[in-house]
């Protein structure tokens, strides 16, 4: 698959292909895009809800970043990076687990009574509970919540590193968090039967 | 759930993506709409959660050893080519050279001395970053700036300008210590529409200079400047029209 064609942020490069790295390649990218590895890894454990598969997944990506590195002209490095660890993700999501791609990512949102906030306090305030909630989204609600919540980007950024265009972000960002919701709120008496 | 605003705007409001007049206008429709309150409520309450519960996981200390690794797999010098003893020689000359020309040049300080900032962007932004974290912000919490200015009195060399500028728009919401290149330095912060504004002051012998334009970052905007034997950089994720007028204010 040519990497390029999925990087709208190295516009210029296209058709360069990979190169050859120097020491003074290395020393930039150490000091631009090594940092953001634990960005990398984050994004990739909770696409992949595995730590072992996301360490294989984050390094591939990280290498692919280093190869494809002259392709890229400044600006935003941890999200031209967590783009290419996004990627590598789906891409591997595909080969793997195909299933967990086919949910559609538009659908309606429901209508619901709004919960508590008390309510979901207590339901937010089990690690377990909320890490389980989450994992059950599907891969495109909690990419925009990991991505938002977690890593603190800014809709632009959310935007250019899973390809949303811009003025859905707040949209994408609604529903999944909606469907956050009611897995954190619904789950609860059965989590709660099953804890007895 | 009838509201439009619960599936749209709100959210917007709830990540501080709104324009200040579309932040404005929620926030009257806030009064009097039951439903946007509880919801956002609820948000609040979702988003603290999931920054509270830990759930952000760190590469672990072996990957990065083999992504390392692979970095020096893929790296042209380190594939073990052979280099020639005379080339060898070459380099040794060429970095006495760059040493020496750097030896004569290196008293003089930066002509325009305009961005020899004694600290790395990178720096500055960690420094932000760290500092959002919770219980991180502030040292001491206090609006009150004859409370934050007196606080740091014996914690530092030198004594940091305090001004509360909530008149303004950019409520003082305390000091913290933190360490900048090496130095202490002394963190003023502020907010601004839910925002946190950090400015690090540190003293310079260095000569006054205008406030400097916007630097920009992994969504970070910064602003830098020099005056009265201070230096000082104040950085955000708020527009740089907001960063520059507290800057402005700051210069007065």
């Amino acid at each position: 698959m040519p990497v390029q064609a999925v990087l709208p942020m190295s516009g210029s490069d296209q058709g360069k292909g990979e190169d050859v790295l120097d020491a003074q390649d290395r020393a930039r990218f150490e000091q631009l895009v090594l940092p953001h590895l634990d960005a990398a890894f984050n994004l990739a454990r909770w696409l992949l809800r595995s730590r072992a598969d996301s360490q294989d997944v984050a390094q591939e990506a990280m290498l692919r970043a280093y190869r494809f590195f002259r392709g890229f002209h400044g600006g935003d490095a941890r999200a031209w990076l967590l783009q290419i660890v996004r990627n590598t993700c789906y891409t591997w999501l595909e080969k793997n687990r195909p299933v967990e791609l086919m949910t559609e990512f538009d659908e309606e949102l429901h209508p619901q009574p709004s919960t508590s906030p008390e309510a979901l306090a207590i339901a937010g305030d089990n690690r377990e509970r909320l890490t389980r909630a989450l994992e059950t989204l599907p891969p495109r609600f909690r990419e925009v919540l990991v991505l938002r919540e977690l890593e603190g980007c800014s809709y632009k950024e959310i935007a250019s590193i899973t390809a949303i265009p811009i003025g859905t972000v707040m949209s994408a960002l609604a529903r999944a968090r909606q469907r956050l919701q009611r897995a954190l709120t619904h789950a609860s008496p059965q989590e709660a039967s099953r804890e007895l | 759930m009838s509201c439009d605003f619960t599936r749209t705007v709100l959210h917007g409001y709830l990540d501080g993506e709104l324009d200040a007049t579309g932040a404005a206008e929620f926030e009257r429709h806030l009064e009097s709409c039951r439903e946007c309150a509880t919801a956002l409520g609820a948000e609040e309450s979702l988003r603290s959660s999931l920054q509270r519960s830990g759930l952000y996981e760190n590469a672990p200390m072996a990957l990065r050893k083999k992504i390392r690794a692979g970095l020096d797999a893929a790296t042209a010098s380190s594939r073990g080519i052979r280099i020639p003893a005379w080339r060898l020689i070459a380099v040794a000359a060429a970095v006495l050279i760059v040493a020496g020309v750097s030896w004569f040049s290196w008293p003089g300080p930066a002509k325009d001395g305009a961005s020899t900032a004694p600290f790395t962007v990178a720096e500055i932004i960690d420094a932000h970053v760290r500092s959002l974290q919770p219980g991180h912000l502030t040292d001491v919490a206090s609006t009150d700036q004859h409370s934050v200015k007196p606080w740091f009195n014996g914690k530092l060399a030198f004594v940091p300008p305090v001004k509360d500028f909530a008149d303004e728009g950019f409520p003082l919401v305390g000091g913290r210590l933190d360490v900048l290149g090496g130095q202490n330095v002394a963190a003023l912060v502020y907010s601004r529409r839910k925002h946190i504004i950090n400015v690090f002051v540190l003293p310079t012998r260095e000569t006054d200079t205008p406030i400097h334009p916007p630097g920009l970052r992994q969504g970070y905007q910064w602003r830098h400047w020099r005056r009265q034997g201070m230096e000082y950089c104040a950085i955000s994720d708020v527009s740089d029209s907001d960063l520059y007028e507290l800057a402005q204010l700051m210069y007065q």
